[in-house]
């Protein structure tokens, strides 16, 4: 059992007086792979070095497999790490590099060598088990940092934004390669990153935070689909999520000059101001007008070789739409639009937390409906 | 609540040795200087100060210290410059060049002195070559041609003591991104604006440090002085060591090595107060 | 190449040239002077090329009173200064480069104060307090005096190396493992060791260069330049010059050695 438990953990940092983490609790169930994910300064970072011991917690515990580990220093964790800098040893070369932790805990000769080759065929470094850190390229010191964090067996594997200094097409690569080798080793793992598609690509499960706190945790596509706040939602996924104002008017969402029916939900309302989210793959677009579809104007057509990114003004807002690589657009050119309505989300415009959920699924539900 | 592990402030173990090295033999060998330079048996009393100010040899000693530092630092600076922008040329052997006008860091003044003395000795090297050029001899070190000595003086300091200045500003050059210099060409900056709108006012920094440090150390300037003209260009270092070591008394050496940290800490003070003021301004 | 700019370009190298021979003449010279015979420097006008190299100048140099007890002073003084600063200096400089604590700056600044010290002020007052404590003409006294000049510079130089060890290969040596002193012999430590012994080459070249104060602490012991200086009026002039190339050589080597270094220790970290 290795599960790890995160409880009311509090850091303030000396400087600046504001709580790097503000009483966060999460747990990661044995074998799980949870990312934690949000803009630099949330605290996802000071959070994995509490996890790992590199850094003393104000107040909270942390416990690795029941046990409690907040007062052990890191070495005697039984967790290992891959850094964001690599950190690899530029004075040793990959072989002792990878073995380091096998060497601490004095692990005979002939298992380390065959431990140490496992890992480095596992990440391909088999024939640079006997150069320097400073022959290899970026992409082949990341597998270094990589093997040597799998390479001692630890109960828990911690990620401090592994990918983020590995240029965009290796980063993709490697992120896949990721994804197969935790799974392979089973091991449970918590993976810092403040990109987002990294976020939803690999984790079972992600956190997003935000000053100090996780706004919103679950799997992947919940969070992606039902964004627990604004914050969240426009966060998660690329583009981010649309939002709009509108106005809850006798049973219709009024939005400008233009009307859709409103869901149930909003029956309490009646007569107030409702913000709704909607992401850009979720509105349908079309050349002719037609009743229920909503007319707006195209300003800027980005096509990303799959889809068209339209960027269209609507009343007062502006809605990024993806629309099929075909659709024939322009520039200031007049365009319909209708929003798919299951797909459409509700927050309230002063808290900016998620209304309801019209089907009750995980995650956090809209904690007011009245307005 | 859990109890913390206590906090071992490891920064204040680590340091502490420091500290007390430096307290031992900085701030406590300065509170005793003071009390050998103002009290004698019976108490406070001024009377070596007076005896310092009395000394024939003070205010010549005072005087030639001074006139050091305003004839040789200028003189100083705009050799190093000089140094520096031709490095920035990238001459032929720049690497040479460079290890060769370096090597001084690392030679005393002492040995400054005595390099300098077979140049400038009656018979030394700079009359022999004089002599095979059919010119007559100078005395350069004799004590009735204060002028020469003094000249002396200043180019062995020239040659010794110019490297630290150059390190500092060839640095400092390093430091400073071409794309500036560049930026201004481009825009029909001509050599010499590029020099006193880009690379001087970037390259102050370094000068301003260069020039505190080459004051205090150029008021210490004393064995190039003693080796190469003994007592009869007396700079106030010299008196101290005469002081201490020839006449025996620590009282006076005292008072008078105080006086130079006065001035030091006065030339620095002065230093960044000015460069400051500047900083303000512009 | 237009011919104003060949003619910049030949100016340039002229310039260069006639610097090196300001610079590097006068070590030609002293070197000439200290290996002709004592008979070639009575002459007049000197040679300026070695027509007749002889050690004999050398040898009655090393051979006159107390010149080869000022070299093993020298060394001994020397050593004992590197072995001193670095022991005090390399953790402080660890602690600057690793830890904020309170007080950090008043302790850098006070660092880069106490460079600003003259020596002659510590030196009178340190004799005073040397002879109280029986420590007067010693190498042990010359030695702390410059452990005592050296430290400031020592912990500098080890702070701007440890900076240049990161952190975090630090924290995954503890991560997998390693204590908090296994971590630093490890892994800092290793990378550490030549920015170190450039550190230590220049305790022992400030060592190896300071009069004033190697002076003023004793009467004995002397070390080389003490040595050289306390004789200076009462000495022929070949003595001077033979003194002079000692004193000098070592400074062509280390200046040699530390080629690599210089701009980074005299030109950004200690200034």
């Amino acid at each position: 059992m290795s599960a790890v438990t995160v409880h009311n953990l509090v850091k303030t940092y000396a400087s600046g007086g504001k709580r790097a983490t503000d009483d966060v609790s999460l747990e990661v169930a044995d074998g799980e792979f949870l990312v934690l994910v949000g803009p630099s300064g949330c605290g996802k970072t000071t959070l994995l070095r509490m996890v790992a011991g590199l850094e003393t917690p104000d107040s909270g515990t942390v416990s690795i497999g029941g046990r409690d580990v907040t007062d052990l220093p890191a070495r005697q964790r039984g967790l290992s790490m891959v850094f964001q800098s690599y950190a690899i040893f530029p004075h040793m070369k990959v072989r002792q590099n990878i073995g380091f932790g096998l060497m601490m805990r004095k692990v005979p000769k002939e298992e380390f060598d065959r431990r140490v080759k496992r890992a480095a065929e596992l990440l391909q470094l088999g024939e640079f088990l006997d150069r320097y850190p400073a022959q290899l390229s970026g992409g082949q010191r990341q597998r270094v940092a990589v093997a040597r964090a799998i390479v001692v067996d630890a109960a828990v594997l911690l990620m401090d934004e592994p990918l983020s200094n590995l240029d965009a097409l290796l980063r993709l690569q490697f992120r896949a390669e990721l994804k197969r080798i935790v799974s392979q080793i089973g091991t449970t793992t918590l993976y810092v990153t403040h990109d987002q598609a990294e976020a939803m690509s690999l984790g079972d499960r992600v956190a997003v935070m935000r000053d100090g706190k996780v706004a919103q945790i679950g799997a992947p596509l919940e969070v992606y689909d039902r964004p627990a706040d604004r914050f969240v939602g426009g966060f998660l996924g690329s583009p981010p999520m649309n939002f709009l104002t509108a106005t809850v008017r006798d049973g219709s969402l009024v939005i400008g000059d233009v009307s859709l029916p409103a869901p149930d939900l909003l029956s309490t309302w009646e007569g107030h101001e409702v913000v709704v989210g909607v992401r850009a793959e979720n509105i349908q677009v079309s050349e002719e007008p037609a009743p229920g579809w909503v007319p707006a104007q195209v300003e800027v057509v980005e096509p990303t070789g799959a889809a068209l990114l339209l960027t269209a003004r609507l009343g007062e807002a502006q809605l990024k739409i993806q629309a099929p690589a075909t659709f024939p657009a322009g520039p200031d050119q007049q365009v319909h639009l209708r929003p798919a309505p299951k797909a459409l989300r509700f927050y309230d415009p002063s808290t900016g937390l998620a209304l309801a959920v019209d089907q009750g699924l995980g995650g956090r539900v809209g904690r007011r409906v009245t307005p | 609540m859990p109890r913390r592990r206590a906090r071992i402030p490891a920064a204040v173990l680590l340091i502490a040795p420091s500290l007390v090295v430096m307290t031992a033999l900085f701030a406590w060998p300065l509170v005793v200087g003071v009390g050998q330079a103002f009290s004698g048996p019976d108490g406070p009393t001024l009377a070596y100060a007076r005896r310092m100010l009395d000394d024939p040899y003070f205010w010549p000693a005072v005087r030639n210290t001074a006139l050091l530092i305003v004839v040789l630092i200028p003189v100083q600076f705009a050799f190093a410059l000089t140094m520096a922008l031709l490095l920035r040329e990238r001459p032929r052997f720049a690497g040479f060049h460079f290890y060769v006008w370096v090597i001084p860091l690392a030679i005393s003044d002492l040995a400054a002195g005595l390099v300098w003395l077979s140049v400038f000795a009656d018979r030394g090297y700079l009359n022999s070559v004089l002599d095979h050029l059919g010119v007559d001899g100078v005395a350069w070190l004799s004590y009735q041609n204060t002028a020469t000595m003094f000249l002396a003086v200043v180019v062995a300091e020239l040659w010794r003591s110019t490297s630290l200045v150059l390190v500092i500003v060839v640095a400092g050059l390093q430091g400073i991104p071409k794309d500036y210099d560049e930026a201004a060409a481009v825009f029909g900056a001509t050599y010499r604006q590029r020099l006193r709108h880009v690379v001087l006012p970037q390259l102050r920094p370094s000068l301003q440090v260069a020039l505190i440090l080459r004051t205090i150390l150029a008021l210490e300037t004393f064995a190039v002085a003693q080796a190469l003209t003994g007592r009869s260009l007396p700079l106030l270092v010299g008196e101290t060591y005469q002081w201490y070591n020839v006449l025996q008394n620590p009282n006076v050496a005292t008072a008078i090595a105080l006086v130079v940290l006065a001035v030091s800490m006065l030339a620095a003070a002065g230093y960044l107060r000015l460069l400051r003021d500047r900083t303000v301004t512009q | 190449m237009s011919a104003r700019r060949r003619w910049e370009r030949a100016a340039i190298q002229a310039a260069c040239v006639a610097i090196t021979l300001f610079m590097g003449v006068p070590l030609y010279l002293i070197a000439l002077a200290a290996l002709s015979s004592r008979d070639s420097l009575n002459q007049f006008p000197l040679p300026l090329l070695p027509t007749d190299p002889s050690t004999e100048t050398m040898s009655t140099f090393l051979q006159s009173t107390g010149v080869t007890g000022g070299f093993i002073n020298s060394l001994t003084v020397g050593l004992g200064t590197v072995v001193l600063a670095l022991l005090v200096g390399v953790p402080a400089g660890y602690a600057v480069a690793r830890y904020a604590f309170r007080g950090k700056d008043t302790y850098q600044l006070i660092l880069l104060l106490t460079r600003a010290l003259p020596i002659v002020v510590l030196s009178v007052p340190l004799a005073r307090i040397f002879l109280d404590t029986g420590l007067y003409d010693t190498t042990y006294a010359v030695m702390l005096l410059h452990t005592a000049l050296a430290l400031p510079t020592t912990v500098l130089i080890t702070a701007a190396i440890f900076v240049g060890v990161s952190h975090e290969q630090e924290e995954a040596a503890m991560i997998f493992g390693a204590s908090p002193l296994q971590a630093f012999l490890r892994v800092v430590a290793p990378q550490a060791l030549p920015g170190i012994a450039a550190a230590a080459m220049f305790a022992f070249m400030l060592s190896w260069n300071e009069v004033l104060g190697a002076t003023v602490l004793t009467l004995n012991q002397r070390t080389l330049p003490a040595q050289v200086l306390t004789t200076l009026a009462d000495s022929p002039l070949a003595y001077r010059f033979a003194g002079g190339l000692a004193l000098v050589l070592p400074a062509l080597v280390f200046i040699a050695v530390m080629r690599r270094y210089l701009l980074n220790m005299w030109g950004t970290t200690l200034r």
